[in-house]
């Protein structure tokens, strides 16, 4: 087993992300709304349904994005993730 | 305007977050590790970065062509058997007895299946099958027709999803016999009255009240399908050659036969990625369905 700091930054951040999202549950509780998917969504569901979209947008740069930075990726699931944070 | 929610519940939840951290997260943060990462044993590794994953999704690879060929042979045996189960589990439901002793029998008989173990109905299938002493293989080849599932891809598909359908049937029948049971007898007076028959009963009773219970069934089915592992495994190993090769058989083909565990860690994660995405998209339909029926 060889634990790497690229998959401990990851945890962390993820980690973070839940830790981030609990604190403004506390703070700042939120009633479920219906956007653009015609279903109720709480915050923690967008927040679910962009890290799965993240994955999968990632999977998709790397298939077809040829020898271009991930990065690309991670930029497009940040704009896609706004997107739906604000109107799914 | 609906209540704001409280979610300071969930902070409850912590204990068993800190259990599940053992059994679940790990494991799982194992397997993200290994996925970037390359062994040659002696429990030495060297980074690898998407190295796996590129191949992964690449099909002129080794590696990319394995998985998309196992991909499509488990989404088609999904179909498959959701085609086959679903009909055939409404058809045994409706035709279940309402009333008398036949209820309890039948629900035995239906849960029979069910409590089998999946390694014990992978061997019964196995032997039962077999074209020299097997009840069934040998009752097929007795009639001439040449069947032998150890041999033949099409005879050991169809084997496999017989066993399914076997194995499965009875859960989407049990679902739907008490979707069923729940429709009070005021619809079906009101359908005798308006002069109905047995079809236009199905369409606009029965079938619309079975809804919230297919939906489960589905999914239930979708998932359990795309994740068999155990009956396939014990019934043809795999073969003949590749033919019922389904995702998992690979995975574990790769991860513990060949011991390339960053790319198993790499395929384990797509993999769970597809079945996620397929959850949430069950998940999200039947949500919609309900916020649409209380509006």
């Amino acid at each position: 087993m060889a634990w790497t700091w690229q998959t401990a930054l990851f945890f962390a951040l993820l980690l973070a992300t839940l830790g981030a999202m609990t604190g403004l549950a506390l703070l700042r509780p939120e009633t479920e709304r219906i956007g653009v998917l015609g279903l109720p969504t709480t915050r923690g569901d967008r927040l679910f349904l962009t890290l799965l979209s993240a994955a999968f947008i990632h999977l998709g740069w790397l298939a077809l994005a040829g020898e271009a930075p991930l990065w690309g990726g991670s930029v497009l699931s940040l704009i896609w993730g706004a997107a739906l944070f604000r109107w799914a | 305007m609906a209540k704001p929610r409280d979610d300071r519940a969930w902070l409850l939840v912590l204990p068993v977050v800190a259990l599940v951290a053992f059994s679940a997260l790990i494991p799982v943060m194992t397997v993200v590790n290994y996925s970037v990462q390359d062994s040659f044993g002696n429990n030495e590794f060297f980074w690898n970065g998407t190295g796996w994953f590129k191949e992964l999704l690449d099909p002129s690879t080794d590696l990319g062509g394995r998985f998309f060929d196992a991909l499509w042979r488990t989404l088609l045996f999904s179909a498959l058997c959701l085609l086959i189960e679903i009909p055939l589990g409404i058809g045994v439901a409706l035709s279940m007895p309402r009333q008398g002793w036949g209820v309890s029998a039948s629900l035995v008989v239906l849960a029979l299946p069910l409590l089998i173990p999946w390694n014990v109905v992978g061997t019964i299938w196995q032997v039962f099958a077999r074209r020299d002493i097997g009840l069934l293989g040998a009752a097929v080849n007795g009639l001439g027709v040449d069947y032998n599932y150890a041999q033949d891809p099409l005879d050991a598909w169809i084997t496999v999803v017989a066993m399914d359908v076997w194995h499965w049937t009875s859960l989407v029948a049990l679902l739907c016999y008490a979707g069923l049971r729940s429709i009070p007898d005021a619809y079906y007076q009101a359908a005798r009255v308006d002069g109905a028959g047995a079809w236009a009963v199905f369409r606009a009773i029965q079938l619309p009240k079975m809804q919230r219970v297919l939906t489960i069934a589905v999914l239930l089915r979708f998932m359990d399908s795309f994740m068999i592992y155990t009956e396939p495994f014990v019934v043809t190993g795999g073969g003949p050659g590749n033919a019922t090769t389904f995702l998992s058989i690979d995975l574990v083909k790769i991860a513990l036969g060949q011991f390339d565990l960053g790319k198993a860690a790499a395929m384990s994660i797509v993999y769970n990625l597809i079945v996620l995405a397929v959850c949430w998209v069950f998940f999200a339909t039947t949500t919609r369905r309900e916020s649409e029926a209380a509006r």
